[in-house]
């Protein structure tokens, strides 16, 4: 039987401490849905999406009735669309974007991912429309995001895909105030089975269907650390796995559920630290926990790796079935604590780059000054990449130069995505490095046969 | 299906045989109870089967939910299962 502090732990949990299983996200395969006519193409895709997630939004909403457990988003990945409409004669994808933000609609979902291209070694014709269209089908849709993989450590950077897509970001900011950059990420090593979005999409080795978790907790782990102050680290590894099992095993059992109920496979669990603006839920607040006055702090770098690793090993014992990102995420404007030390000068995109080498993904929505370049943009993109490649991992770029903003002004996307300070960015140029284009080779360490 | 019951709040009479009263007219068998009292904050916990409910689990949470606001407390009703997996190996 289960003990009265053990319920009313996972009582103060919840109903305190923020623990909520950040989505349930479901894959659907479009392999199927490619036509030549694009009329015919949007149709299908229409008709795919909605009849497959069809009852999603309601089984979450039962789910979450049943067991208390707040399931904050429910979401829709597909493949890539670059892949699957690749037949489709259209010049401009936009059309098929538009689609899916209708079928998002009708089924309920805030978010579908997948207006996306591989492109890491190079473009199809499919990968340079919709590339083009990327910016213009933004700004036409409210719910549909788009990610491309520029790079991975088996074929190196796309410098011509990096290059190209600094120009996308400048000019999806442009036709929409930087809001619709919110939803475009460049990855480098972008994995196939992430539910968290915008970097969702369903890859091409995934079945017809599956649905994928999204666990989160940073006030849970922050929460179990005030517990400890002051003991040493290995204390403090222990506590964060022993905290990382118990939310893992939660997002677990909600994810079986679902995928019963569905009548979908269950892919994975992404044990990912997901914070949200809401105070108390935040990463920035874990590290400083152990012991910095602010992150951003020499030792934030060493700090995060610890946490990173901890939640990876509690969550690793709590499922068999664990992927996606599966790190701590730090995205900027999502993130309280993060915000804060942004705008009192004492985070840097410097030091957020340095961060990215210990923990998933990468610089995630930042904003940046309106001037900032198409050149400067692809070049953080690259050192991004470069990270990546070098280590194995999977890193990307959210950055948000927002039109007409100025280094201490802010800005609200609304929501989850929350606020943050225009952070200031090197000025020296690296426009002639850009203008190279070709490919950055492969490391040797990727040669492993 | 079993269930676990929580009722927190500030402690009055009568809390016990209304929460029991919701549950039976439901068809809801309580099999286990236990109850504390910090300060003057009430703690109780019950073990409970659905297995004869009448209503369906959202609807019989939305009724405690709501018996609870009306007196200052706050009603749960969780599949045991979320705490058999969070707590137990």
């Amino acid at each position: 039987m289960i003990t009265t502090n053990e319920i009313l732990e996972t009582i103060e949990m919840i109903s305190q401490q923020h623990l909520d299983i950040r989505t349930i996200t479901m894959g659907i395969s479009l392999r199927d849905c490619g036509r030549t006519d694009l009329k015919a193409c949007c149709d299908k895709i229409y008709d795919k999406v909605t009849t497959r997630a069809q009852n999603l939004v309601r089984v979450g909403e039962d789910i979450q009735r049943e067991f208390g457990i707040p399931i904050v988003n429910k979401r829709i990945s597909v493949t890539p669309v670059a892949i699957a409409c690749e037949c489709c004669e259209a010049e401009d994808y936009t059309p098929l974007a538009q689609a899916l933000d209708r079928a998002a609609g009708e089924v309920g979902v805030n978010f579908i991912g997948g207006f996306s291209a591989l492109v890491q070694k190079g473009f199809t014709v499919g990968d340079e429309r919709l590339l083009r269209s990327i910016p213009q089908a933004l700004a036409s849709t409210g719910r549909v995001c788009s990610s491309v993989n520029v790079a991975s450590t088996k074929a190196g950077i796309n410098m011509d895909a990096v290059a190209q897509m600094g120009r996308v970001v400048k000019e999806t900011a442009r036709l929409t105030q930087g809001q619709g950059c919110a939803r475009l990420v460049v990855f480098a090593n972008a994995v196939e089975d992430n539910p968290f979005m915008a970097g969702a999409f369903h890859g091409t080795g995934e079945p017809e269907c599956v649905i994928n978790v999204g666990v989160s907790g940073p006030g849970v782990v922050h929460s179990a650390l005030k517990k400890v102050r002051g003991q040493p680290f290995n204390v403090v590894a222990e506590t964060v796995k022993k905290t990382a099992f118990r939310v893992t095993r939660m997002g677990e059992l909600v994810a079986q559920e679902a995928s019963k109920r569905l009548g979908v496979p269950f892919g994975i669990v992404d044990l990912s630290l997901a914070p949200t603006p809401a105070v108390g839920d935040s990463v920035a607040d874990i590290l400083e926990e152990m012991g910095l006055e602010s992150v951003g702090a020499p030792g934030t770098t060493a700090a995060l790796a610890l946490l990173n690793d901890a939640v990876k090993k509690g969550g690793v014992m709590a499922s068999s079935n664990v992927g996606g990102l599966s790190g701590a995420f730090i995205p900027v404007s999502e993130d309280a604590g993060m915000i804060r030390a942004a705008a009192a000068g004492r985070l840097t995109i410097e030091k957020l780059e340095a961060m990215t080498c210990v923990c998933s993904v990468g610089l995630d929505m930042i904003a940046l000054p309106g001037d900032t370049t198409a050149e400067t943009i692809s070049a953080i993109i690259a050192d991004e990449s470069a990270i990546g490649v070098i280590n194995q991992k999977t890193t990307a770029v959210r950055v948000i130069p927002v039109p007409g903003a100025k280094v201490g002004d802010t800005v609200d996307f609304g929501g989850l995505l929350g606020s943050a300070p225009i952070m200031a960015v090197n000025p020296a140029s690296a426009r002639d490095f850009v203008a190279r284009g070709g490919r950055i080779p492969a490391p040797i360490h990727s040669l492993r046969n | 299906m079993k269930a676990i019951v929580t009722v927190i709040g500030r402690d009055t009479v009568g809390i016990i045989a209304g929460v029991c009263s919701i549950l039976a007219a439901n068809g809801v068998n309580v099999l286990d109870i236990s109850q504390t009292v910090m300060r003057e904050y009430f703690t109780m916990i019950m073990l409970v089967d659905t297995a004869g409910c009448r209503v369906d689990f959202a609807e019989l949470s939305e009724i405690l939910k709501k018996a609870g606001a009306e007196r200052g407390l706050d009603i749960r009703i969780q599949r045991e299962d979320i705490f058999e997996a969070m707590h137990r190996i």
